[in-house]
């Protein structure tokens, strides 16, 4: 159990990438943290940064209060699993899952006894005389789950533990994880692309954008108050709709047509964020709305996904962004819409629930 | 139908690989042969007339005599010696330039610089450097000493131009195996609590075990057949002959053909005891 802070915490590669820049943050004890950006944004960096696999080019790493910046990995006591697994080819299950506890020189009985308590806990009781060769992904990587767990760690790193899995398994083994760690307690953190896979695993969430900490939250506060453009467009699926927009005295000009708003002390351009499950078919009282030809229609069961493809020209130069050509908006309906491919719909949504952007430095204003 | 197909396309690869098998048995197959048949008979060409079919007398003579024993442990001894220091130094220059991220291209060049050089060129070298009075290292040792020319000091001698010859051959080979272990693993070892002594002996040998057996099957059976260094540094004085030493001797030097057949079929039959020994008792323990 453990407390882990990293302060001011900087990578650098001989090669003069900085891979991440100046991270703070302090993972608390028994807390589930999740780091999540797109690939080569620093996230395998970091996780190998507090393993001790990677050097710290600058800054603090402390583990329960103590500076740990020069020592081994195996002097931190922390756990890995990796995105290959990692087992070792030439042990059975049960040598790979007792690997760190023979090295810890302990009693033969003991080990024993760990090794077969995690391995129900995991339900590979009837696999432990297998060579990880003749193991299916899920049970890989339920064998590394627990070379993690056996030796009580004081924490556990996880770079990307169900990349390699299929999606069904994979929403399976999620749960598992989470049910895991809750019972376990450990401190973990744990690194992923797939936002999906963050916002239901974690207490917080670490967002980062090419080595550089973007939001920090639970996952209901990065959706509800997303900091910047790129928090907005990562977090959310379908992602967030970003609509450049001009600032008048009635509002945001854009091409959904003018989103009424105060627009007092707004810079005369903005970014307009609204979520695609903010619209509804259904009239909202004082709620604004459009009317525009549904392009695709896709039927989800739970849900109905709506395509509407504007003609950019209006907007002009301000037109299409990093974040979205501007030209296309989505939006989320109940499954009983009455909306169909290639017909007019109109849609409504609460003016309030739209976030607005400055389009220069990505800031939420309205958050 | 398949079936039909799958012994069509048989009969064609048996059509396509008879060339290869047939000048492999018309090279090989018929000089072990050969020197099989003469073994079995008395054929000293120095009484050309006096040629017959003996049996195994040939055999009787051989192994009844010190002189083949004496150098079949040289052999041995230098082959054990030469093979396990090799396997050492192979080992650890092989891990030096696996690491060695500057100027790797240079580095193993430079290593290989010695499997380069042709052995009698090199063997020349070792003799000179070590003949009293004008070698470099000869004159390292006290006034008065002929290494080359007792049994021991010859012998060790034999087996540094032998270690020094055949140590990157080694690393090549080891290196390759080193390419086979995964730097995850590595990572992985380090986080369960691995120091870098416990990696290298409970992850990179065990994952290396077959590039090792095939070191050692090759070196150990080329080492084995030892000639051209004995041969320059001292030609068997002292009772430094290896096997094909004084097989040489006798089939060429001796002119006895059964003699020097026999001593040759010895030889290919140790030369199978080894690597059926490497096979079937290291082989089979081979992961994977
Ligand atoms: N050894 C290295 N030398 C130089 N640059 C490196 C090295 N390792 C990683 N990088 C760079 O550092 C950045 C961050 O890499 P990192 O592996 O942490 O990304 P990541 O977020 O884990 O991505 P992914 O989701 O693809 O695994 C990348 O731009 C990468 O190219
Ligand atoms: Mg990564």
């Amino acid at each position: 159990m453990a407390e882990i802070v990293l302060d001011g915490v900087s990578k650098r590669y001989p090669d003069g990438t900085t891979a991440v820049h100046d991270i703070n943050l302090t993972i608390a004890d028994r807390e589930f943290v999740i780091l999540v950006g797109p690939s080569g944004c620093g996230k395998s960096t970091t996780l190998n940064m507090i393993a001790g696999l990677e050097e710290i080019s600058s800054g603090e790493l402390r583990i329960d209060g103590e500076r740990v910046n020069e020592r081994a990995p195996r002097d931190r006591d922390i756990a890995m699993v990796f995105q290959s697994y990692a087992l070792y080819p030439h042990m059975t299950v049960r040598e790979n899952m007792a690997f760190p506890l023979t090295l810890a020189k302990l009693p033969k009985p003991e080990v024993a006894a760990k090794v077969g308590h995690a391995a129900q806990l995991l339900d590979l009781t009837a696999l432990l005389d297998r060579k990880p060769a003749n193991l299916s992904g899920g049970q890989r990587q339920r064998v590394a789950m627990g070379r993690a767990i056996v030796r009580d760690p004081k924490a556990f790193l996880m770079d990307e533990p169900l990349s390699n899995l299929d999606a069904k398994l994979r929403v399976q083994m999620r749960t598992s994880i989470a049910r895991l760690q809750k019972r376990l307690g450990t401190t973990t953190v744990y690194v992923t692309h797939d936002q999906t896979e963050a916002m239901t695993l974690g207490d917080r969430i670490v967002i980062m954008y090419s080595g550089v900490v973007q939001q920090v939250g639970p996952p209901e506060e990065l959706y509800d108050r997303p900091a910047n453009l790129f928090v907005a467009g990562f977090i959310g699926s379908p992602s967030m709709n970003l609509l450049p927009a001009q600032v008048r005295d009635d509002g945001l000009h854009t091409i959904i047509g003018v989103i009424p708003h105060r627009s007092r002390g707004l810079p005369p351009e903005v970014v307009a964020g609204i979520r695609p499950e903010a619209f509804q078919d259904t009239r909202i009282r004082g709620g604004a709305s459009f009317t525009d030809t549904v392009d695709i229609l896709e039927s989800m069961g739970a849900e109905k996904i709506a395509y509407f493809t504007f003609e950019t020209g209006e907007t002009g130069e301000s037109g299409g962004t990093a974040f979205g050509d501007g030209a296309q908006v989505v939006a989320r309906l109940d499954p009983k819409s009455r909306a169909r491919e290639g017909e007019p719909a109109t849609l409504w949504y609460d003016p309030a629930a739209v976030h607005i952007f400055d389009p220069d430095s990505g800031v939420n204003l309205t958050a | 139908m398949t079936a039909e197909r799958d012994l069509g396309e048989r009969r064609l690869a048996l059509w396509l690989c008879a060339p290869a098998t047939l000048i492999m048995i018309a090279v090989t197959g018929w000089p072990i042969l050969y020197s099989f048949l003469l073994s079995l008979r008395r054929a000293d060409l120095r009484f050309p007339a006096d040629q017959e079919w003996i049996g195994l007398a040939n055999y009787a003579t051989v192994l009844g005599n010190p002189y083949w024993w004496t150098a079949f442990g040289v052999t041995a001894l230098v082959t054990v010696v030469s093979v396990a220091i090799e396997l050492v130094l192979g080992m650890l220059v092989a891990l030096v330039t696996f690491r060695t991220i500057v100027g790797r291209g240079v580095v193993r060049t430079v290593v290989l610089v010695p499997y380069g050089i042709v052995t009698v060129a090199a063997a020349y070298g070792w003799k000179y450097a070590w003949t009293p009075g004008t070698g470099w290292l000869a004159g390292l040792l006290p006034a008065g000493s002929a290494p080359l020319t007792e049994q021991a000091p010859a012998i060790a001698i034999i087996i540094l131009a032998e270690v020094w010859k055949t140590t990157p051959f080694m690393a090549l080979l080891l290196m390759t195996g080193l390419a086979l272990v995964p730097e995850e693993l590595l990572r992985a070892a380090s986080m369960d609590g691995a120091n870098r002594w416990q990696r290298f002996t409970k992850i990179v040998l065990p994952l290396m075990k077959p590039a090792i057996l095939v070191a050692l099957l090759f070196r150990t059976l080329d080492a084995f057949r030892i000639f051209d260094n004995i041969y320059v540094l001292t030609n068997g004085a002292q009772h430094t002959s290896s096997v094909s030493i004084i097989a040489y001797h006798n089939l060429i030097g001796g002119l006895n053909l059964g003699i020097g057949s026999t001593m040759s079929v010895l030889i290919l039959i140790s030369v199978a005891v080894i690597a059926f020994v490497f096979i079937r008792v290291f082989g089979a323990a081979a992961p994977g």
